[in-house]
């Protein structure tokens, strides 16, 4: 503990003023944790009812493309590499080209919003929605399946779109200038969350998609 | 009254752009191996493969696009908590559901 | 002064003098002061501490007798849903981390505030905010809840009171809550002063850190199981309800996983300030600085894996039951470290019984009893036939009120000299502590005979073998809340008209004894340097 960088007190004739970078990535490292379990909670419950219900859970999962979940999985990865280089990108003060990536990386999420848009349609209209018509038909383990299929990629779409919020002020950030080449914790904060997102969709990916 | 600028600014190094290109290529190779290995049977076991790449792919993304290999030590040890925090809550809670004996 | 510390200009400008960009009743609600947003917590928690009292209070007279006496079944539901749910989200998991932590862990680390200041400002507008949807789900659509304060399934999501906006309200104050242990957690790391290593800092600090990991890590799954609750009802999702295909238990683990872990959010804090007020009072050095510290983290990693005693006679698996037996057992162990160095901190020092000590020394006592009766809850084979009788119901109210309540109390005599800058009547302090402490074993001791002879809890019809028990309970209640009354208008008296309070009125060693009463702004002229440990008197 004792290597954690120290906060350097300096005197000036200025109003109290506090910069910590490194207080500012843990506290928002301690954000990212509490998202993970809330992710978490929903992976225990999926782990459970996977138990309970396999046979249900195969069947129900045939429902799924696993190409359009491929797909979304690669589309992700790229922004989750791409908003990495826009954050280099702008530590060279290369601020063109970062904000190029970071335009790039929203448009990333914004695909990955379109595919999700179309695949849950397709599901409502074949009547595959909670207290839907499909539903009613199926088994219980299958109606479950289903339930935290819409639970959790539903509370992870909403966490892209929080996550592309969080981009929109850092791109109005870096054009105001409040963000810089030796003042961009809030970028890495901002980078730091959407792996995050990237990551719990790492783990939905296989355990909806690719139940075979 | 003394007032104070109380600054931190310390970043670990930056690595170029090779490395995380290389990250990204790793992580598109193991997407691709997912998909692959979901098609043959592995009964029993493909809950585990999928989930040990799985495991294999966030760590890569924890590890290097957010930094945890290069950061203070502090942040390695912080997710380990959480980690095994999570992972006893699965487990205590498996140890009801795997044990249940079915009313007669 | 501790540490070798220049002694702060004691005439500074308090922080309630200063001026700021705004004035008047803004001047608080905008204030990232920590030390204007513990009062504006206080001020809160009073209010729902006193209300939740009040309900309690009915609830008690309800039961002076069998059957109907002043309310309908429905409404003695909702009565004790109500008083549980303020009770526990409003004041007990909140309180000594919002008002003493966010006023004193600043002061006691060397620091100027917390390092989020704004996020702090903010925690208190979503406590408030969900305490405000709480009042409005009583008023809206089905009116307050009566599940009880646990809202388990079945019967959550069928019953037409407002279950989702109550469980929203709750949703909201676990975010409050989760930000103030992600505020504490960083701020510990990384704002204590210069020289103040983890092994130097109070106490008080280190159970501040343990409560905000549990705060951190086990509310977001309360959060995520109290929105499948709103989900279900709305969209009838399926995951929890039976009829659907979902597990009612999993309900139950999700929602003690967070639960269980949150009895420690509320002790924790607690423990801590028992081990700021002992060595004060005992003018001697602590006993046992580091096993303390640590038996602060055991107590809330060991916290997460006992969840399942709150489970024993739902229809988990036998397994899992000898199991979670097992660990309940074990987190009585770093109690008890704690306890054995509190005892050995107090022998051969020269002890003040002033009011905070008295608290502190009552709390012992309870807390034991409180403790001691979790070990008969337990062991499987007692805890099926005391389940859901009054004698749970007695022993959370020595282990939460007996425990953290009696705390909260010592709290605030010990540092109301120094938020105020008053003093107050020491003696009535004393006096009305009594009646407390005496009117509390008189309303909670009978509930454990009338739990053991097989009453059940939240009935509010009995059998008539009952009724002595619950004449002597409710009788109990009316003196443990004369002396509430008494020590609130003590305290109140000496906001008003007390005598200017010293720096230091207790001799205490920490640093918050160190800068004047009230402290100025931004607490030091200088950040001391620190040399000694917090306790050290030499």
């Amino acid at each position: 503990m004792n290597q954690e960088p120290e906060i350097v007190l300096e005197t000036h004739a200025e109003p109290h003023t506090h910069r910590d970078d490194m207080g500012s990535k843990m506290g928002m490292w301690l954000f990212l944790f509490t998202e993970l379990l809330l992710f978490g909670g929903m992976f225990l419950l999926y782990a459970s009812y996977r138990y309970m219900y396999s046979a249900a859970f195969t069947a129900a999962a045939l429902h799924l493309d696993p190409v359009v979940g491929t797909v979304n999985t690669i589309i992700l990865l790229t922004s989750s590499l791409t908003v990495v280089i826009a954050i280099i990108a702008l530590q060279k003060n290369q601020i063109r080209f970062s904000k190029l990536m970071l335009g790039f990386t929203f448009l990333c999420g914004i695909a990955f919003l379109v595919n999700k848009f179309f695949e849950w349609s397709t599901k409502f209209q074949h009547g595959i929605y909670p207290k839907g018509p499909a539903l009613a038909d199926m088994s219980n383990g299958e109606s479950v399946f289903f339930g935290l299929y819409f639970v959790m990629t539903g509370l992870h779409g909403l966490h892209v779109i929080v996550g592309l919020i969080f981009f929109s002020f850092i791109y109005y950030f870096i054009y105001k200038e409040k963000i810089t080449a030796t003042n961009f914790q809030k970028f890495e904060n901002a980078g730091l969350y959407w792996h995050l997102v990237d990551i719990i969709w790492i783990f939905l990916f296989p355990l909806f998609y690719l139940i075979h | 009254m003394d007032t104070n600028t109380e600054i931190n600014t310390e970043h670990s190094h930056t690595s170029g752009y090779g490395l995380y290109i290389s990250v990204w290529l790793g992580l598109v190779g193991l997407t691709v191996i997912t998909v692959a290995l979901a098609g043959i049977n592995l009964a029993g076991l493909a809950v585990s493969v999928a989930l040990a790449i799985a495991l294999i792919k966030a760590g890569m993304v924890a590890n290097y696009f957010m930094h945890v290999k290069f950061d203070n030590k502090v942040f390695k040890i912080f997710i380990s908590v959480c980690i095994v925090i999570f992972l006893t809550m699965i487990i205590l809670t498996f140890f009801d559901l795997t044990y249940r004996t079915p009313v007669k | 002064m501790s540490n070798g510390v220049i002694v702060q200009n004691p005439t500074a400008e308090s922080f309630y003098d200063y001026k700021g960009t705004h004035s008047g009743i803004l001047s608080w609600l905008l204030s990232t002061d920590h030390k204007r947003i513990g009062l504006m917590y206080l001020a809160a928690m009073i209010t729902f501490f006193f209300t939740a009292m009040t309900i309690g209070f009915f609830m008690r007279l309800e039961m002076l007798a069998p059957g109907g006496a002043i309310m309908s079944a429905q409404t003695y539901n909702s009565l004790f849903t109500l008083h549980g749910v303020i009770m526990i989200f409003l004041f007990i998991i909140p309180g000594l981390p919002a008002v003493f932590g966010n006023f004193f862990l600043p002061i006691m680390l060397g620091a100027k505030d917390v390092s989020f200041p704004r996020l702090n400002l903010l925690s208190w507008y979503l406590y408030m905010i969900g305490a405000v949807l709480a009042i409005v789900s009583m008023y809206t659509a089905g009116g307050f809840i009566d599940t009880g304060w646990t809202f388990y399934v079945p019967y959550s999501l069928r019953t037409s009171s407002n279950v989702s906006l109550a469980v929203f309200a709750v949703f909201i104050i676990g975010f409050s809550s989760i930000l103030t242990g992600l505020n504490f957690i960083t701020t510990i790391h990384r704002m204590r002063a210069p020289g103040m290593g983890w092994f130097k800092m109070p106490l008080f600090a280190w159970g501040l850190y343990a409560t905000a990991w549990i705060q951190v890590l086990a509310t977001p799954i309360i959060g995520i199981t109290l929105l499948l609750i709103i989900l279900e009802r709305f969209f009838g999702i399926g995951i929890f309800d039976p009829a659907l295909g979902g597990d009612p238990l999993l309900y139950q683990h999700m929602f003690w996983i967070y639960s269980h872990p949150a009895v420690y959010i509320m002790i924790l804090p607690a423990m801590g300030l028992v081990s700021e007020i002992i060595p004060t009072f005992s003018k001697k050095n602590i006993f046992g600085y580091g096993p303390i510290a640590m038996s602060s983290l055991a107590i809330a990693f060991v916290g997460y894996l006992v969840w399942g005693h709150h489970m024993f006679s739902s229809g988990i698996s036998d397994t899992s039951r000898v199991i979670f037996s097992l660990l309940t057992f074990l987190v009585a162990i770093p109690s008890g470290v704690k306890i054995f160095n509190w005892v050995a901190t107090m022998y051969k020092g020269s002890i003040d019984v002033r009011p905070p000590m008295l608290f502190v020394l009552f709390f012992i006592v309870v807390f034991s009893i409180g403790g001691l009766t979790g070990l008969v809850l337990g062991a499987l084979n007692t805890d099926i036939h005391l389940t859901d009788t009054y004698f749970v119901v007695a022993h959370f109210h020595y282990v939460m009120f007996g425990g953290m309540g009696t705390l909260f109390f010592a709290g605030l005599h010990y540092w109301f000299p120094k938020m105020f800058g008053k003093m107050y009547n020491e003696k009535i302090a004393k006096i009305a502590g009594w009646i407390f402490i005496i009117g509390f074993n008189g309303l909670y001791f009978p509930m454990f005979l009338m739990g053991y002879l097989g009453m059940p809890r939240r009935y509010y019809d009995y059998l008539p073998q009952f009724k002595p028990y619950h004449i002597i309970a409710t009788i109990g209640s009316w003196i443990m809340i004369s002396g509430i009354l008494l020590m609130f208008g003590n305290l109140i008296s000496a906001f008003k008209r007390g005598s200017k309070a010293p720096m230091n009125p207790w001799g205490g060693t920490t640093l918050e004894w160190t800068i004047s009463s009230p402290p100025p702004l931004e607490n030091f002229d200088k950040i001391p340097v620190i040399t000694k440990g917090p306790y050290d008197r030499s």
